[in-house]
């Protein structure tokens, strides 16, 4: 690339993450309550409850400019891959990182991509229900969240209960409902030496459950 | 006007920074660390600053302003309410319509002085049509509850507060091009009356006036305040088409119906299990508890307003 290009590409994402956050905040005065960890620019995994396109764009409001530009959510290549736009959007604007679940080859094992991303030193979104979910309850986790903290033992894995994303942009809504959202982020969970992949997903689940400001809402 | 907004505007200047100097000599000689209440009290005070300083600068830009002013309160005002009543997936396009046609449309309505439409569109149409697209929808599970809660939503956000720049519309004879001070007498006897009656409870407060609603509310409160703010009425009376003794009665009727607004705004908030409507404002909560009070004031005064003083 050369190099106008390439300045007007980073203008490019530094605008949209900007403007994405503003959008957000005059959409949902989205707040961030810190309930077991602070903000800091440690390297890492942000695992959240999904149930809606905006989750990502509202947690990653809640992060400063720095942080911002060095985090990227992981989204679905099934969804996000499917059109040229739809690439643009997740990959060159939102910064994300396609993944895709019907794998072939070695090299688009979702885990060895989301590696590769930590291996520059950037911090991760990642959904570990591996779906946008439209129950009341959290689906059961994924094992990528047990595999990635084997592999990188020193990132941390901090919870983030995203309050009302379900009610603001519901699966197949394309306009927001104006609600106030928070993002709750909790303390670090880590494997537990010689716990078992199960019980730490369980365990994980539990904590990011236990998150939840308004456990008695059903809506 | 610009004789009495001078006036106004000084006036607040000085009442504010008494308040912010006392605060800050309490602060001074309190123990440290400072009490729940002194820092509470201070947020409070910065927090009227901003708030009287946006209202001036909206009332530098007249209709505009206040039109423009108002619609955003009842944009936060009602995405508050929302938040916090249930609803369903079902409801996403009535609550999308509740921000995107019910808000614009009202504030339409009022910045055309269309006033056989004012007040009925909200409490006749919508009233009505939206529970029908709620039952289109098909989804009967807690139907009176999540339409009650809309029906509410709007009312009290978009339709009463709609009121106060509404005020800009009437038309009271010898009182031409001065409506303004309507709307800042009315903000200032009731907003002041929320304060007058806090510092009465928490100087001379014994017995409790609801205590299962608002245990904040006491009698001697209630009593005080209301007292001082009928004062404040006839004082500000200068400002008003009415005389000192009509300006301390309207004064009287509106802060009543502010303290009642109060209360059924605590009523919400409990049954909700809630504190605060939000945050949006340091100290106070959200924008409904700085609201509440005004919200039940404004169509009140507007239509006494409207039935003895203009032809």
């Amino acid at each position: 690339m050369s190099k106008l290009a390439l300045r007007t590409y980073t203008l490019l994402q530094t605008g949209t993450s900007v403007g994405l956050s503003a959008l957000a905040w005059a959409v949902t005065g989205v707040r961030p309550i810190w309930n077991g960890s602070q903000p800091s620019d440690r390297q890492r995994i942000y695992f959240a409850n999904h149930t809606s396109h905006g989750d990502f764009i509202l947690l990653s409001t809640c992060l400063s400019e720095t942080e911002r530009a060095k985090t990227h959510a992981i989204a679905a290549a099934e969804y996000w891959g499917k059109s040229q736009l739809r690439r643009f959007i997740a990959e060159d604007m939102l910064s994300s990182v396609l993944i895709s679940r019907q794998w072939t080859s070695e090299a688009e094992h979702p885990i060895s991509i989301m590696l590769s991303v930590l291996d520059q030193g950037h911090s991760l979104i990642i959904f570990p229900e591996g779906t946008r979910n439209t129950s009341d309850e959290l689906l059961p986790f994924r094992s990528g969240l047990y595999n990635l903290s084997i592999a990188r033992p020193d990132v941390e894995l901090i919870p983030c209960w995203i309050e009302n994303m379900s009610r603001v942009l519901p699966k197949g809504q394309f306009l927001p409902v104006p609600l106030l959202c928070r993002v709750v982020f909790g303390a670090p969970v880590a494997v537990a030496p010689g716990e078992e992949r199960r019980a730490f997903l369980q365990r994980a689940r539990a904590e990011l459950m236990a998150l939840n400001p308004r456990p008695d809402r059903d809506d | 006007m610009r004789h009495e907004i001078s006036i106004l505007i000084i006036g607040l200047f000085v009442v504010l920074s008494t308040a912010s100097v006392t605060a800050g000599i309490l602060s001074m000689r309190a123990p440290k660390p400072l009490s729940a209440t002194l820092v509470n009290l201070t947020q409070r005070i910065n927090a009227w600053w901003v708030m009287v300083a946006l209202m001036t600068i909206a009332f530098f830009f007249g209709r505009y302003g206040m039109t423009i002013l108002f619609a955003l309160i009842s944009f936060a005002a009602l995405r508050e309410f929302v938040t916090l009543t249930h609803s369903r997936r079902s409801d996403h396009w009535v609550l999308l319509g509740m921000f995107g046609i019910v808000i614009p449309f009202q504030y339409w309505l009022v910045w055309t002085a269309w006033y056989g439409l004012f007040v009925i569109f909200i409490p006749v149409y919508c009233f009505l049509l939206m529970p029908a697209i709620t039952a289109l929808h098909g989804d009967t599970e807690r139907f009176l509850e999540r339409v009650s809660a809309q029906q509410w939503a709007i009312m009290i956000s978009v339709y009463c507060v709609s009121h106060v720049p509404a005020l800009l519309t009437l038309d009271v004879p010898g009182f031409e091009g001065r409506n303004l001070l309507l709307i800042a007498f009315l903000i200032i006897v009731v907003q002041g009356s929320d304060v007058l009656q806090y510092i009465f409870g928490k100087l001379f407060g014994k017995h409790r006036f609801s205590p299962t609603v608002s245990p904040s509310k006491t009698w001697e409160g209630l009593i005080g305040g209301l007292v001082a703010s009928s004062l404040l009425g006839a004082l500000l009376s200068f400002i008003t088409p009415f005389s000192p003794l009509q300006a301390s009665a309207v004064a009287f009727i509106a802060c009543t119906m502010g303290f009642l607004g109060g209360l059924v705004a605590s009523a919400i908030k409990r049954d909700q299990g809630v504190k605060d409507w939000g945050h949006l404002i340091e100290g106070h909560g959200g924008m409904l508890d700085r609201t509440d009070s005004l919200v039940f004031a404004a169509p009140i005064f507007f239509h006494i307003v409207r039935y003895f003083w203009t032809v």
